[in-house]
């Protein structure tokens, strides 16, 4: 009996970027049905090459054959042409517009817009994905706009679907949904390419893994008769050390409260914070969940002194009324805080370590004599930061830009640390950072607590919130859930919070 | 029919004449920013295209080449800002500037030998019976075709970016050129052609002062109309039919404080000039004052230097 043809078969392609080389001769075949992960850290070429597949990226060397015949895509509405269809992590949604229009916009025969609200309609009906076409995508959360996503790739009757960490945003609930869609398009002979780094869920869901490393293909195998462990040491090459939970300490005096806070934005996309209440104490670890765009982005503002607090209560360090305070004077207090975006906010790009080092360590640390920086003293601190954390980099002269994600977190987190602040508030702390530098912020956090600090962690991973946390809060539409200890929940429960399901008082804006 | 009653068809008549120019470069403006490009050239884009229609009117005699030639040297104006900042990449609001401040010298130069040159008036519209109506006979059907072209290209623009696919296309382009690329749309030449079309609309309304409104050549003839039109753009919340409005006011008080002037009231005419500015601009941030709904409407690509890598 003769197989019939691969649907895609890639053949040494070799992509070459100034300074890097992103793909070195990859070799992928991809099986008509089967959901076929591709496994890798960042930067080890999984994007370049499904950008190569959607026709974004030419290789430069390679052959590329769809259903057996020999192909060029030369763009995506090549590719889209072929059948590939391609849900981007980063969705490319356009806020202001509307579902239909969005979708619209990805079709290259759209037709008259009331046929394809009728299309948009059927299909996400058929595959349980309800969407109203009318809708400002603005409005709509981030699962919904993953379904925007997928249904605009379904109405192309694609043979080859491309998730590219299609559930980093979702909760544990809606992903489960999302593999039920994806396992019956399966089923119904289309192939899917599902990249991430979850290695749980590709456990689940996945017939074949493909793992990358260094741009190069390091191994093939059948994720499901792999251990989460052992798929993650053919990604990074290594044995893995997670880091081991801590015995939970006597927590100590709350050196963060928060009373009913509030807060009000002119931006019509910011989600506001609905008399928000909690505390952190001294030795312990808080850890907020929820899917992003949920509050979190305003927490951290009202926090951090970004975003001033009508209400000075509302927020206290150290006991002391703090919410008219900008972030100078809360770091005087003892607050430190690591954001979400690493360049821009963490970090500024054009600017050497030793000079960002210098930005926020300026007063706690001696760096500056009599309204002078004392460079010398800022390069020996940016030196500490880079031995103490193992950040990879040519010396306290580079950009922080030219750093990758890990390498730059890590040296922010130790900026922050290394302050010895009696409280740090992070965001996001191993958002796009490779397993081991993870590791490596995970047990430099735990450390902190471990020493007297307290630490809030807000994250989306709930993995991670898992190994790090001593309790843990829900984020939901700008109400924050009770806290609950580690140990006596899990993650579906959690799952369900993020969902919405708990008490909150009613809403004026709510859908 | 008493005194009053007969000067209202003039003045409304004047207004809209005095709202055309400003239409023009307004509408384009608003095309331009709604690709997520921001021109602030539009001043001096005015500038040539009023002193080039001018010219070339001189030249041969007709008006109707003189429009066509002020809105191709806007145009050119705009292609010199386009392959600046689409191309090579430069700072989209330093390079508008510049624009503005080449377009006044060049204009100025070419205009040497056409200032204080009379030029023959461009034909109206007269529609036996509609255009002898009183009071808004004149005004409605008695003016150039240009103030009916600038009227026709308001639902004109709205049309095309509401409900053409080019238009939801260039929309998209302004919101989020990262992910319009993903799409395979091409971002720089759907922002070219914006830009174009940007510089054009505002060639013709410097034409217009030159050729029609005025009818003449003097340097700085556009007096601040470009900026005018800029802010236009913004108060107006990227809505054509808001433009309008807005074109219409500072119309409608230049006229205004122009018959005011006529009447000798005794207030230095300096400051009587200044009205139809500071009116606009203070109604313009008045009804601008709903922050949320310039971010819903502001195009979130606007300014951003659009760089197709990986």
């Amino acid at each position: 009996m003769s197989s019939p043809p691969h649907r895609l078969e890639l053949r040494g392609i070799t992509k070459r970027f100034p300074g890097c080389l992103a793909n070195d001769q990859v070799d992928l075949v991809l099986r008509p049905g089967e959901i076929h992960a591709l496994l890798g850290e960042n930067g080890a070429g999984k994007s370049t090459l499904v950008k190569i597949i959607y026709g974004v990226l030419h290789a430069d060397a390679g052959r590329i054959q769809w259903n057996g015949q020999d192909t060029h895509i030369p763009d995506p509405a090549g590719a889209r042409r072929l059948g590939i269809g391609m849900v981007f992590q980063h969705f490319s949604l356009f806020d202001t517009l509307t579902v239909a229009e969005n979708i619209s916009l990805g079709l290259d025969q759209p037709g008259p817009m009331d046929a394809l609200s009728a299309r948009i309609a059927e299909v996400s009906e058929r595959y349980g994905l309800s969407l109203d076409p009318r809708r400002h995508v603005h409005n709509l959360s981030v699962g919904e706009r993953q379904r925007v996503e997928i249904v605009r790739c379904l109405l192309q009757d694609p043979k080859l679907l491309i998730m590219d960490e299609p559930t980093s945003v979702l909760t544990p609930q809606e992903a489960t949904r999302l593999f039920e869609t994806l396992r019956r398009l399966a089923a119904e002979g289309c192939t899917i390419l599902y990249i991430s780094h979850k290695l749980e869920e590709i456990r689940a869901l996945c017939d074949t893994a493909t793992v990358l490393r260094g741009g190069r293909v390091v191994g093939s195998c059948d994720p499901r008769r792999e251990t989460a462990r052992s798929l993650a040491e053919m990604m990074i090459g290594t044995e893995l050390s997670t880091p081991e939970r801590l015995p939970q300490g006597e927590a100590g005096a709350a050196k963060l409260q928060v009373r009913h806070l509030s807060t009000t934005s002119d931006n019509p996309f910011a989600t506001n914070l609905k008399d928000v209440s909690f505390e952190v104490r001294a030795g312990e670890i808080l850890g907020i969940a929820g899917v992003a765009g949920n509050g979190q982005a305003e927490l951290m503002a009202a926090l951090s002194g970004e975003a001033l607090v009508p209400d000075p209560a509302s927020v206290a360090i150290e006991g002391r009324p703090s919410g008219h305070l900008g972030p100078r004077e809360r770091r005087l207090l003892g607050l430190a805080f690591v954001p979400e975006e690493r360049l821009g906010r963490g970090a500024v790009p054009e600017l050497s370590l030793s000079e960002n080092a210098l930005l926020s360590g300026y007063a706690r640390e001696p760096l500056v004599r009599s309204g002078l920086v004392h460079f010398g003293r800022a390069r020996s601190y940016a030196e500490r930061i880079i031995g103490a954390f193992n950040v990879v980099t040519h010396g306290h002269r580079a950009e922080a830009r030219s750093l990758s994600g890990g390498n730059l977190q890590k040296f922010i987190i130790g900026r922050e640390i290394l302050q010895k602040p009696r409280l740090l508030v992070v965001g996001q702390p191993t958002w796009g950072v490779d397993a081991g530098a993870a590791a490596a912020i995970h047990r430099a956090l735990i450390d902190l607590a471990r020493s007297g600090a307290a630490v809030l962690v807000i994250s989306q991973d709930l993995d991670e919130l898992f190994v790090l946390s001593d309790r843990i809060a829900v984020l939901f539409h700008g109400h924050l859930s009770e806290s609950r200890p580690t140990h006596h929940t899990s993650v579906e429960e959690i799952g369900l919070l993020m969902g919405g399901l708990f008490n909150h008082p009613p809403d004026e804006d709510e859908e | 029919m008493s005194a009053e009653l007969a000067l209202i068809g003039p003045i409304l008549a004047a207004m809209l004449a005095a709202a055309t120019p400003l239409l023009f470069a307004a509408l384009g403006e608003l095309v331009v920013e709604k690709s997520g490009v921001l021109n602030l050239g539009v001043e001096g884009m005015m500038l040539v295209g009023a002193v080039c229609g001018f010219a070339v009117a001189v030249q041969t005699g007709s008006s109707t080449l003189g429009f066509v030639a002020g809105a191709a040297a806007g145009a050119g104006m705009a292609a010199l800002f386009g392959v600046l900042t689409l191309f090579l990449l430069a700072n989209q609001v330093a390079t508008g500037l510049a624009l503005t401040l080449f377009g006044v010298g060049l204009s100025a130069l070419i205009g040497q030998g056409f200032v204080g040159i009379p030029i023959a008036d461009v034909p109206e519209l007269y529609i036996p019976g509609l255009t002898d109506l009183p009071v808004i006979g004149k005004a409605l059907f008695g003016q150039d075709a240009l103030v009916y072209l600038a009227l026709a290209a308001v639902p004109a623009v709205h049309w095309f970016l509401y409900a053409t696919r080019k238009g939801l296309i260039l929309r998209a382009v302004g919101e989020n050129h990262a992910a319009a690329h993903a799409l395979g749309y091409k971002v720089i030449r759907i922002r070219f052609l914006a830009v174009l079309f940007g510089g054009a609309m505002s060639g013709m309304g410097g034409a217009f002062l030159s050729l029609d409104y005025t009818p003449m050549w003097a340097e700085g003839i556009s007096s601040g109309r470009g900026w005018i039109a800029l802010a236009l753009v913004v108060f107006a919340t990227w809505k054509p039919g808001r433009v309008l409005l807005g074109a219409w006011l500072f119309g409608g008080v230049t006229i205004a404080q122009l018959h005011v002037q006529g009447l000798g009231i005794d207030i230095p005419s300096q400051l009587l000039s200044m009205l139809p500015y500071l009116a606009t601009v203070i109604v313009l941030v008045v009804i601008s004052r709903d922050v949320a709904r310039i971010r819903l409407n502001a195009p979130a690509s606007l300014g951003k230097v659009f760089h197709p890598d990986a």
